[in-house]
């Protein structure tokens, strides 16, 4: 028997010698993706995964690994298998040619308008 | 309002949410898998919340205060139900324990709610979301496992057959019934038993799990008056070791 400080592992009576055989794949829980909302109206964020066997048991989990602290008001949970992503293989897809500046905000140089209107609003 | 009658009910809810909170507690870190194990343990930390609010109110009518009450008594001297103190035994019975427990918990506070004992309906008041989640934790296992597999429904059915007399004995009458009934602070165990009985039993229906035949319903009664099994005193021994090392530590 193993012998531990912890008086719950003596009490469990295990065998030194390790008879646990690993999970084969199929044996686990699949997993599902948690949504997190902070407070109604707000955007659900998602906020990692947990194992379960269905969709009830992942709500149960989500609100506790996810929602036991701070603010909450809904959980969502989707399963992974359901999600749809892009491949690694193509994000070269998210590549931008340095000449598109003009696609971004920070491409306009608008502070020249900005402060111009502002002196005409002072004056 | 009579003090001993508040006091008897106070002890007897406080006990059980200590005893349950510390017994589902052992789980920690020995859970079937992480995620369960976290829920449970953090429904243990909620349980053990429960019974410190308790103890306060305990406290505020002349009894000694909340660390003292829980750590310094033997086991003779708590009023917990004899289905709480019981070892926690496979997954299966914990569960079971905590499906018939916790129904008869959260309705108990829901009467409370309203009780004329103000500053015990306020507590109940607080609590009401901890204990929805608890049942609704407890509800969604039952249902999963009673009705999984052949192996999980005879495991299931197993537990609660062995539980359902100890948890009949969560609903022992204490001597001040009567009395806090008419002063509106509870109306009673028979009134909470009722309404138990018509919460569980649709429930175990949905998990495909049978009660136990009414003609052998015997409710193992004598906790709340301090007559306990054999298993109470080494779990009262273990949750306060660390407190008579030192019962004057400040933590």
């Amino acid at each position: 028997m193993i012998k531990s400080l912890d008086p719950r592992v003596n009490r469990a009576e295990i065998e030194q010698e390790n008879t646990i055989a690993p999970l084969k794949e199929l044996d686990q829980w699949e997993t599902y993706e948690v949504f997190h909302q902070k407070k109604r109206g707000d955007q659900h964020m998602h906020v990692g995964i947990v194992h379960a066997p269905n969709a009830d048991m992942a709500l149960l989990f989500g609100k506790e690994q996810y929602g036991r602290r701070g603010l909450s008001v809904n959980i969502w949970v989707v399963r992974t298998r359901d999600v749809f992503t892009t491949d690694y293989d193509d994000s070269d897809i998210f590549d931008t040619v340095p000449e598109k500046q003009y696609r971004e905000a920070g491409g306009y140089k608008v502070m020249d308008k900005i402060n111009k209107y502002k002196k005409t609003v002072k004056a | 309002m009579n003090n001993n009658a508040i006091k008897e009910l106070l002890y007897k809810m406080a006990d059980d949410l200590l005893i349950i909170g510390h017994r589902n507690s052992e789980w920690t870190g020995l859970g079937p898998i992480l995620e369960e194990d976290i829920s449970f343990s953090s429904m243990a930390q909620d349980k053990i919340g429960q019974s410190q609010a308790l103890y306060q109110l305990l406290h505020e009518l002349g009894e000694q205060d909340p660390d003292t009450l829980a750590f310094s008594r033997s086991a003779a001297q708590f009023h917990n139900c004899q289905l709480v103190e019981l070892p926690n035994g496979e997954y299966d019975f914990s569960l079971v324990r905590h499906f018939l427990f916790d129904h008869a918990d959260q309705l108990r506070f829901e009467m409370l709610a309203n009780s004329s004992y103000e500053p015990l309906a306020k507590v109940a008041r607080k609590v009401k979301g901890e204990l929805k989640y608890h049942v609704f934790h407890a509800n969604t296992w039952m249902v999963k496992l009673g009705s999984a597999n052949e192996e999980s429904h005879t495991r299931m059915q197993a537990a609660l057959n062995q539980a359902w007399n100890y948890a009949l004995g969560i609903f022992e009458e204490g001597s001040f019934e009567e009395e806090l009934a008419t002063t509106g602070v509870f109306e009673g165990e028979k009134e909470l038993f009722n309404k138990w009985l018509a919460n569980i039993t649709p429930q175990l229906l949905k998990a495909g799990l049978i009660l136990p035949a009414q003609d052998t319903w015997m409710p193992i009664a004598g906790g709340r008056i301090g007559n306990h099994t054999a298993h109470l005193s080494p779990l009262v021994e273990e949750m306060s070791e660390v407190f008579r090392i030192d019962p004057s530590a400040e933590w």
